[in-house]
């Protein structure tokens, strides 16, 4: 496979050439409409939040789900390869061939995993031990690649990590919730401290593997249904 | 022998890598909407899982041992070119099942099952043998949890439910009682 680096899209001209940063706004078709930073953040939080709406990095959303330490840990390790790679893929995006792209993504994806798996062993290494090989498989996480193909490619890198940022906190959020309950009904404790009190009697199966869907299940069933009471409060105030 | 029986065994059914394991589970809810597709997907995940287990012996064998860490990027790498394999040959030959698998064909490099295979493996310090077994138990389960899930969401196809359970939500619940079902396995052979 060659190699060679592509030559520059072809954008509008610069009207100052070597002027930076570009005086004619860059054209990449499907680029993401133009929208502040608050907005680009904001979007992985709520709009289109990786877990909840979009459905994507769901290994690590049940695997690790079992505890609350646990679910906080993967989410801000997958927002430090978030960022991380958000970042590279658009300093790099101008160089990258287009035949190559999603094998370079995976490999500037994977040496960030690396870098977090590494950083988690030599300060955390409890919580790197429970987390086992899911920190590796960040890799493998389809929300890293999608948000590299489909925004950072396309932007610029202070929109990629704004992007990177909110996906990374909408992605911790959703994983803290879903732990939160299956820690608090399957042990009756929170990060550990016991909340339920002795008399609690632990729901078992919110450990279990067959918890972490159950749990997923009734938080989407739980927000389709808000969406439907909006829907239909919106009908009653229409008429 | 009994040892590759129960290695067998065990990914199968008891450590199943999608429902017990969480491994896979983008194409685990993405392409099981039809029987046909699953099962033909399980069947290329297994293909790609047994030529992952042959690189990962072989670099873990001869060329990563003094740069362990290397191992991901090194792993993925492989995973990436051999799905690449994979998916001209399916084009190649089978067009049809080309154009049903669409994006989840090119998105196995990033199922989370395959480069979990490797990691086990490695952890696990499998044999070459090993690790062919290894990865035929784990690309059988994935299989069968897809072509599983399929047939029951068929079925629900034509239930009436409510509004609200119609997406992703009941597909969930129906996941999680075929999780507990396989939680059956629980302690088989461990004595």
């Amino acid at each position: 496979m060659t190699t060679t680096i592509a030559p520059a899209p072809a954008t509008a001209p610069d009207l100052i050439p070597g002027a930076w940063p570009p005086a004619a706004p860059e054209f990449v078709p499907g680029a993401p409409p133009p929208a502040t930073l608050w907005a680009d953040t904001w979007r992985g939080i709520a709009k289109e939040n990786p877990v909840l709406v979009q459905m994507l990095g769901m290994c690590p959303t049940m695997a690790v789900t079992n505890v609350l330490a646990n679910g906080i840990a993967m989410g801000v390790a997958t927002m430090f390869v978030l960022v991380g790679s958000g970042l590279f893929v658009s300093l790099l995006r101008k160089y990258i061939a287009h035949e190559v792209r999603i094998t370079s993504y995976i490999l500037i994806i994977a040496t960030f995993v690396t870098l977090a798996d590494l950083l988690l062993a030599a300060s955390f290494p409890e919580i790197s031990k429970a987390l086992g090989p899911f920190i590796p498989l960040i890799v493998a996480n389809c929300l890293l690649l999608g948000r590299a193909e489909a925004f950072a490619a396309k932007v610029g890198p202070v929109r990629a990590v704004a992007d990177g940022m909110g996906m990374g906190i909408g992605f911790t959020l959703s994983l803290a919730a879903m732990s939160a309950i299956r820690e608090l009904l399957g042990r009756g404790s929170l990060l550990g401290f016991d909340i339920l009190g002795p008399r609690w009697e632990p729901w078992v199966f919110m450990v279990l593997p067959a918890g972490g869907f159950f749990t997923l299940g009734l938080l989407l069933i739980t927000a389709a249904w808000i969406d439907e009471l909006r829907r239909k409060r919106r009908l009653v105030v229409a008429k | 022998m009994s040892n590759l029986a129960w290695i067998f065994v065990s990914t199968l059914l008891v450590n199943n890598f999608t429902l017990v394991m969480f491994l896979g589970l983008c194409s685990f809810f993405g392409v099981t909407a039809k029987i046909e597709t699953a099962w033909r997907l399980g069947l290329a995940n297994t293909f790609v899982l047994i030529i992952t287990a042959v690189s990962a012996w072989i670099l873990n064998t001869y060329i990563l041992t003094h740069t362990p860490y290397l191992r991901t990027i090194a792993f993925i790498v492989v995973i990436a070119s051999a799905v690449q394999i994979v998916e001209m040959g399916v084009k190649k030959y089978l067009p049809v099942l080309f154009r049903q698998l669409g994006i989840y064909l090119p998105l196995i490099t990033t199922n989370c099952a395959i480069l979990g295979l490797a990691l086990f493996q490695t952890s696990r310090h499998y044999t070459f043998v090993e690790g062919l077994v290894f990865a035929l138990g784990a690309g059988f389960g994935l299989t069968l949890a897809l072509s599983l899930l399929a047939s029951i969401r068929e079925r629900m196809e034509v239930a009436d439910v409510p509004v609200i359970a119609r997406r992703m939500g009941l597909v969930l619940v129906a996941a999680s009682c075929l999780s507990l079902a396989f939680m059956g396995f629980a302690g088989m052979g461990s004595q």
